[in-house]
């Protein structure tokens, strides 16, 4: 069992809210993209680590993020 | 696999206008979610503001309907009571709700209008560019409050729960925070709550959310954050007001 | 229902409701108050709601709701709440939508006095929009002015104002309610009213203001499209005696019955034609291109100090004849009397 976290990375506005409240600090901006608001967007790094708490989900102001439960 | 969030089908595909880091984006979706878990989305309509707030009748993909500065609660009044059976909403600021429609929504309320209210309290005008507003806290510096709000010159702010818990229709009150993710849940309750209460018919319903303002508070959103749970919660502090 | 003797705010809450007014929102003001009052009594057991609200805005912003929501809708009032209610009136032009706003008219300006009046003519809030505006002369036409209206608002998706003096509303007459104007055919359905996604298939409605280039284009098409057909459809005035006529009174309400008492006492004298807009927008610019050869002047009595309607008048004289203003309020009200001293001055300036 694990998580699949996808970014809508044109909607995000790099306030970084969800990088603070990732539990297991597994967000950063992502440097290699540039969107179209000129922000480097939110991604995770390590989707194996997700736990799914959905803190990210929760704090991101511009419903950015989809969680999906990966079922064996 | 089984998705556990994504933007709620209440909302359509626009981007919110909010600046970065505005938690105004949180309760949208808070209320959007409510609205999809209930399923009443085909039966809602929101009821618009003036302010940042104003700018939701954009983003929701029910029906939806803007209002002039203060007049939401007379609106959705209107709305209401032409159509019973459906579910009708206000999303109102703090300079919309607490100041110029003072007088709307303490009517509203004790008529006992069964519509719900979520008033988003960011003790600021946003839109208009960081003016002091009603809910301004004592000592705050806005633009038109350059040496910090003097409560001699502007009394102290005014706390809306409180002030509408003295009222007989109205029938659920809470106030919540949507700092951290734990008090993010806890609004979420409270807003369905607020919908039951409607639902029900019981009267007026209102949840007053405490929200940032990075930018014309000139914090980031992570230190806007902060600002909520040491300096306006202590004012306006969160819990529940009434219950129906 | 055959004739009945009926005030006239009386008899235009009635034609309201045998129009099919489903609510009224109001506030009380004199000289309307009669107005919410009969719907208070009599629109709950006719199936309708009477809602009295807070303010003249919070009723005009219920009425806003309520039609948003697909309602037949009415509220009243009188110049200092009409000012109140003019921010939701322009709302609603904007987001096109319907209800009929009955104006009782008192002297002005601001608390003014409970006189009868003609003084919010010019009233039409934060600019860049028209509502057709009625302006009733008897009790009979103010029911009738009232009835239409609702098929009015409905058929173009825009409020419409039906304008009375406080005489209108105060003064008793006889009324036919059989006599209504014919109902339209054919009114657009609602697709666009608030009944929830779910009504329409799952598609929303939403009616917001316009903005950005959205809100250039609203206007656009209002300003094109749905304003030439109201002058085009709605214009209404009564046209008497103007092609062979020395003088001409151009006058509407109350001051037009004042200005039919004083042609009959000036019949010997001089030839008096009339010009009585029925409504105030669309103003009848086209009726003063009937007056003939023989016009020396135009005299425009209404009941307020400075002259509101005159204005108008002048730019449908274009030049062609010079307008005169009669009336007051200040002290007392405008007369008979008054128009016939002033028509007596104007004649003797005038035919040499």
């Amino acid at each position: 069992m694990g998580f699949l976290v996808t970014f809508k990375q044109d909607a995000c506005k790099g306030c970084e809210l969800c990088m603070a409240f990732c539990a297991k600090k597994l967000i950063v901006a992502d440097k290699s993209v540039l969107n179209k608001s000129g922000i480097h967007p939110a991604a995770i790094t390590d989707t194996t680590r997700c736990v799914g708490c959905l803190n990210c989900t929760l704090m991101c102001p511009d419903a950015v993020i989809t969680v999906e439960k990966i079922e064996e | 696999m089984s998705i556990l969030y994504t933007k709620p089908k209440s909302l359509n595909d626009s981007p919110f206008t909010f600046c970065p880091g505005c938690t105004h984006g949180i309760i949208v979706q808070l209320v959007a979610s409510v609205i999809d878990e209930m399923g009443i989305g085909g039966d809602t309509i929101c009821v618009g503001c003036v302010g940042c707030g104003g700018y939701l009748p954009w983003f929701m993909a029910t029906d939806t309907i803007c209002s002039l500065h203060g007049r939401a609660p007379a609106n959705a009044t209107g709305i209401k009571r032409m159509q019973p059976d459906k579910v009708v909403f206000t999303y109102q600021g703090d300079g919309d709700l607490a100041s110029i429609g003072t007088a709307e929504i303490i009517h509203a309320a004790h008529r006992g209008e069964k519509f719900t209210t979520i008033f988003v309290n960011n003790t600021t005008y946003g839109m208009t560019g960081g003016q002091m507003a009603p809910t301004t806290l004592p000592g705050q510096k806005t633009t038109t409050s350059p040496y910090g709000r003097d409560v001699e010159l502007c009394g102290k702010p005014i706390r809306m729960c409180e002030t509408l818990a003295t009222i007989d229709g109205a029938k659920f009150l809470e106030r919540v925070s949507v700092d951290s993710p734990g008090n993010v849940r806890k609004a979420k309750k409270a807003i369905r709550r607020a919908f039951e209460c409607q639902l029900a018919g019981h009267g007026f319903s209102m949840v007053e959310i405490l929200s940032s303002c990075p930018t014309n508070w000139g914090k980031t959103p992570l230190e806007a954050l902060e600002r909520i749970r040491t300096e306006m919660i202590p004012y306006y502090p969160l819990g529940n007001f009434k219950d129906f | 229902m055959a004739r009945v003797l009926m005030k006239g705010n009386e008899a235009m809450a009635e034609a309201a409701i045998q129009a099919g007014c489903q609510a009224f929102f109001g506030y009380p003001i004199t000289p309307q108050s009669e107005i919410p009052e009969y719907f208070a009594r009599e629109l709950p057991p006719r199936g309708g709601l009477f809602l009295q609200a807070e303010s003249e805005m919070a009723a005009m912003n219920m009425v806003m709701g309520a039609s948003a929501a697909g309602g037949r809708i009415m509220t009243s009032t009188s110049g200092p709440g009409y000012c109140l209610k003019l921010e939701a009136l322009a709302a609603m032009a904007l987001t096109r939508l319907p209800a009929v706003i009955v104006v009782v008219m008192r002297s002005g300006p601001a608390f003014g006095t409970m006189k009868a009046a003609q003084e919010d003519y010019r009233m039409t809030g934060n600019g860049g929009y028209k509502v057709v505006t009625f302006a009733p002369s008897d009790v009979q036409e103010a029911a009738s002015m009232v009835y239409e209206a609702f098929d009015i608002a409905d058929q173009y998706r825009n409020p419409v104002v039906v304008m009375a003096d406080g005489m209108i509303g105060q003064m008793m007459g006889t009324v036919d309610f059989e006599k209504m104007p014919a109902r339209r055919q054919n009114l657009p359905e609602k697709t666009w009213a608030l009944r929830g996604s779910a009504s329409r298939g799952g598609k929303n409605s939403a009616l917001l203001f316009p903005v950005g280039p959205a809100h250039y284009a609203a206007k656009s098409e209002a300003e094109t499209e749905l304003y030439p057909a109201l002058v085009r459809n709605e214009t209404r005035v009564e046209v008497t005696d103007v092609e062979d006529a020395d003088l001409v009174f151009a006058a509407y309400g109350t001051a037009a019955r004042m200005c039919r008492a004083a042609a009959e006492e000036l019949a010997g004298k001089m030839k008096i034609g009339f010009i009585r807009p029925k409504t105030l927008w669309p103003f009848p610019y086209e009726a003063f291109d009937r007056i003939g050869p023989k016009c020396r002047a135009i005299i425009c009595p209404e009941i307020n100090i400075l002259g509101q309607m005159i204005d108008d008048v002048r730019i449908a004289a274009a030049g062609r004849w010079p307008v005169y203003h009669a009336g007051d309020t200040a002290g007392d009200f405008l007369t008979p009397e008054n128009i016939i001293r002033k028509a007596e001055e104007v004649w003797e300036e005038q035919r040499v």
